[in-house]
């Protein structure tokens, strides 16, 4: 039974809960006459409730921990002579999981019973030509403990879900019924429904917890696992980028860290001071219907997606700056350049520095003004010395949040920023940043276990704690600044 | 302000005597500092609309045409001692005949087509004149022979898709210039096209295969349509709804009504808050370790687009919730609370019926953005090529699929030039999408938003 079945099988149990939880409820109080401590509906949903909820968190907790049990147990039964030198544990688990899919389509298409798959012997039959005949490709010869480990992981992937069901249906059943054996009209109904509700409620707040646990977990492990295999000293202070499909790599962090700050340098150089006086222009300046007309049509900008101007970027500004600049100057041929990557983003950060701004140039009391301009200052002296130095507090968490933003950006730079990690100063040349190499090594078809691969876990480590930094400083600032004039 | 009253008392030397209708040296100065600093602001202001319009006007230049598509109309003899050599009209042997059986029907057809016009180009033999049309055409007449067995024998008149060059001809991308150095294309095929448009034997149509059609090989940018990438987007939109509102309701309730002030609120505001500033690309990492190295759900999948997308949306969802209710009176939940409802009662009952506007609005803008999210669908396997549409849900979320914006990217990765167009045109369709979900959130804001 698959779990989407299951699902509607719990539901179907519950909804039948309700009506009986009703029910009986509604009965038992006309047989004894006597009044319902609360509404029917809430005796049928405090059955229902049980039915479906202990259910349900109990096949997702299945669902997790399943994995980690077979894994391990499986990965136990591997023998170390079967691992190649200079290979991992992890890759030959990759195979065994390879052979156990391919297991089940040859039980599918192949028209092998179970039987016939259990007596097949990795040193008699030939295994791989049989699974490459049902489109599943092994690397190489397949050894006989491999074999029977995926056998074995098969069983017990297959045991685990049908456990999983009957268990799931038992707990929900089982719950339901104790339920609705307390039913009775002198039961608290609607507190006992109404406390469950609040759990819930609580638990889906716990959703965002369990998110930031999810990201630093995942990050953590693989970039320790990645470590493992590569030096840290190396990750961190070696000059060069330069990854190799047979080992051998250079994997050092310096020139993405070079790309990515220069590029987010050249945006925030753009969009810090037209963000700032549109801000400025629009708060104090402009009338009624140029601000009506031009603030939608700034956020506009924050609405569109990345991809957009990655495209952008590819089609019209990078060719643009390529035949007017780089090559009359004779500083560059390649349509990627930092200056590209740099100005578009530098578009796409315009409404975040003036959205910020000018709520916190609002903000500033209109008595500071009024103090200001009784003393015979004109409107730009007020603004260039009274309101800035007063909001300069905020405007600096809004910039720091648009240099987190433009640290973090992905499309863009991988549009039109250019693949070669190179550290030079020239912007019009093409350079790389960490967010292009976490999708060029995630996306390509190398082994997931290699440590090619996994610098990407180790990249968006260093991203996400970049990108942490910033945002809470950001939010410390803003924060901070805004309790001053409450 | 200290420094203003500084510089003013500094530069206090005023002329004695002068009149109050000439400026002063001193005043012109400000005067034209504080112009200076208007011409400023407008400049930046412009920037920005010029900014809009220059994205907005490169995308649709770009873009637009890939509505419109050539065809070629010819009356194609489906020959029976070519595609069924026994007689005997068995599906099974009529499916044996691949594509390339049907293309020497292809070329005969246009050879008697030219032949009934009267239209003959030096220089250029049957084979040649049959390259005008797109190298999917014999996969297109091989689907209708197999749905339409019957067919065999008789002549059916067909409108077939010019090759990508033609089409390009007619779209500026190509002239007799550059047919000249391609090897895809040669100057008397385009003179033959001409010719054939003149005749009214090629056309120009809209161009609806572009919203049903799969995505196509790198030789044959002109079948490439987005019909797996709609429904692949529609599927994950459906996933991040159904995820996304409940649970985001249910966390913003709590936080809002119900949270007491302690360790775990803190932890648990300041956690959506960071969320919703996390890089949307490591996400993209969350998905690829849980959900597919860990959980073991299938690559491009639109379960996991989804799972990861609903993760991303929900900050979006619980800021925008906690403001709609947040926005509704206390005076509300206190005369519920009067009358006798359970706390539980006059939130559900009261509070949330009426923050529902605000709260749809935010749902809507958080799909919007969801809908044009691409950096995490990339790491989770959404790039692969994928040409089978995917079954309908449940199933479905399971099969490969692919997605609006990944489309776009995967498509400027290609060769072939006539990629750009569909990847703008593409971009064209994500944003009247997009237009037109904020429309409806504005709409239901204006409508429904009560002001206390």
């Amino acid at each position: 039974m698959s779990a989407g079945i299951l699902i509607v099988v719990i539901l179907g149990i519950a909804v039948l809960g309700f009506i009986l939880g009703r029910q009986r409820a509604l009965s038992l109080a006309a047989r004894d006459n006597v009044k319902l401590h609360s509404l029917p509906g809430y005796y049928g949903h405090s059955v229902a409730l049980f039915a479906a909820v202990p259910a349900f968190l109990l096949m997702i907790a299945w669902l997790f921990i399943q994995p980690i049990l077979i894994e391990t147990g499986v990965s136990r039964m591997i023998p170390d002579s079967v691992i190649p030198d200079g290979g991992a544990r992890s890759l030959v688990m990759a195979d065994v999981h390879r052979i156990a899919d391919g297991l089940d389509v040859l039980a599918e298409k192949g028209g092998l019973s179970e039987e016939e798959l259990s007596r097949m012997r990795a040193d008699f039959t030939n295994v791989r030509s049989r699974l490459a005949e049902v489109g599943v490709a092994v690397g190489s010869d397949i050894p006989v403990p491999v074999l029977d480990a995926a056998r074995e992981y098969r069983d017990a992937k297959h045991l685990g879900s049908s456990l999983m069901v009957f268990a799931v249906l038992v707990v929900s059943i089982v719950f339901a019924a104790i339920a609705y054996s307390r039913v009775r009209p002198e039961m608290r109904a609607r507190n006992v429904s109404e406390s469950f509700i609040k759990a819930l409620l609580m638990g889906s707040s716990l959703v965002a917890i369990l998110t930031t646990f999810g990201i630093v977990a995942s990050l953590l492990f693989e970039s320790i696992h990645f470590f493992q295999m590569y030096p840290a000293k190396d990750f961190f202070f070696s000059l060069t980028w330069n990854p190799q499909f047979r080992g051998g790599s250079d994997l050092g962090i310096i020139p993405l860290l070079w790309g990515t700050i220069y590029v987010s340098f050249v945006a925030l150089l753009f969009a810090v001071p037209v963000g700032l006086m549109i801000a400025i222009y629009l708060a104090e300046y402009a009338g009624k219907t140029v601000r009506s007309l031009a603030k939608p049509a700034i956020e506009i900008l924050a609405g569109i997606p990345t991809i957009v101007y990655g495209l952008f970027a590819l089609i019209t500004v990078g060719p643009f700056l390529r035949d007017w600049l780089a090559q009359p100057l004779g500083l560059g041929n390649s349509s990627s350049s930092v200056l590209t990557a740099g100005l578009v983003m530098g578009i796409m950060l315009i409404p975040f520095v003036s959205s910020l701004s000018d709520d916190i140039i609002n903000a500033v009391p209109q008595s500071l003004r009024d103090g200001s301009y009784g003393l015979g200052a004109t409107q730009s002296e007020t603004i260039k010395q009274v309101i800035m130095p007063a909001a300069l507090p905020g405007v600096v968490g809004a910039i720091l949040l648009a240099a987190s933003r433009a640290i973090g950006e992905t499309m863009i730079v991988v549009m039109g920023a250019g693949a070669a990690a190179r550290m030079d100063l020239n912007p019009l040349e093409a350079m790389t940043t960490v967010t292009v190499k976490i999708v060029s090594q995630l996306t390509g078809d190398t082994e997931f276990a290699s440590p090619e691969t996994l610098v990407a876990f180790a990249l968006g480590l260093t991203l996400f704690v970049f990108t942490l930094c910033l945002n809470v400083l950001a939010l410390v600032i803003v924060r901070k600044y805004r309790e001053q004039y409450d | 302000m200290t420094d203003a009253t500084a510089t003013l008392s500094n530069n206090n030397v005023r002329q004695v005597g002068g009149s109050l209708l000439v400026l002063d040296e001193r005043t012109k100065k400000r005067n034209a500092a504080e112009a200076r600093f208007r011409r400023m602001g407008q400049i930046a202001v412009m920037i920005g609309v010029l900014a809009l319009i220059g994205l907005l006007a490169s995308i649709l230049s770009n873009g637009l045409s890939s509505f419109q598509q050539t065809y070629i109309a010819v009356d194609i003899h489906l020959d029976a001692a070519k595609l069924d050599k026994s007689g005997n009209r068995n599906p099974d042997e009529i499916a044996k005949v691949t594509t390339f059986g049907y293309m020497p029907l292809i070329q005969e057809a246009i050879k008697k087509k030219m032949a009934a016009e009267g239209i003959s180009i030096d220089g250029l033999n049957a084979k040649a004149a049959a390259e005008l049309i797109s190298k999917e055409a014999p996969a297109t007449l091989r689907n209708y022979v197999l749905s339409h067995i019957d067919a065999i024998g008789t002549t059916v008149p067909f409108k077939l898709l010019a090759s990508g060059r033609i089409d390009g001809y007619y779209k500026g991308r190509v002239t007799m210039a550059s047919a000249e150095l391609d090897k895809n294309v040669s100057p008397e095929q385009l003179k033959l096209a001409d010719e054939l448009k003149q005749a009214g034997i090629l056309t120009t149509a809209f161009n609806w295969d572009f919203f049903t059609a799969p995505d196509a090989s790198d030789t044959r940018p002109e079948a490439a349509g987005l019909g797996v990438a709609i429904l692949g987007s529609a599927y994950m939109m459906l996933i991040v709804l159904v995820l996304s509102l409940p649970i985001g309701v249910a966390a913003s309730i709590y936080l809002e009504e119900f949270a007491p002030q302690n360790r775990l609120t803190d932890l648990i505001e300041v956690n959506i808050a960071n969320l919703a500033a996390v890089p949307s690309i490591v996400f993209g990492i969350l998905g690829l370790a849980v959900f597919i190295n860990y959980a073991g759900l299938p690559q491009s999948a639109p379960i996991v687009g989804g799972l990861v997308l609903t993760l991303m949306t929900l900050p979006t969802i619980i800021i925008a919730t906690r403001a709609a209710l947040k926005a509704v009176p206390p005076s509300i939940r206190d005369a519920a609370l009067g009358v006798g409802a359970s706390k539980m009662q006059s939130i559900f009952h009261h509070v949330l019926p009426l923050a529902m506007p605000g709260i749809l609005t935010g749902t809507i803008i958080g799909l919007a953005q969801a809908l044009g999210e691409t950096a995490p669908l990339l790491l989770i396997g959404m790039v692969a090529f994928v040409r089978e549409y995917p079954a309908a849900p449940p199933e479905g979320f399971f099969d490969p699929a692919s997605a609006l914006p990944v489309q776009v990217y995967n498509w400027t990765q290609r060769g072939d030039p006539a990629f750009v167009e569909r990847a703008s045109g593409a971009i064209i369709v994500l944003l009247v999408f997009l237009v037109m979900m904020n429309l409806i959130a504005i709409i239901l804001r204006r409508r429904f938003e009560r002001r206390w």
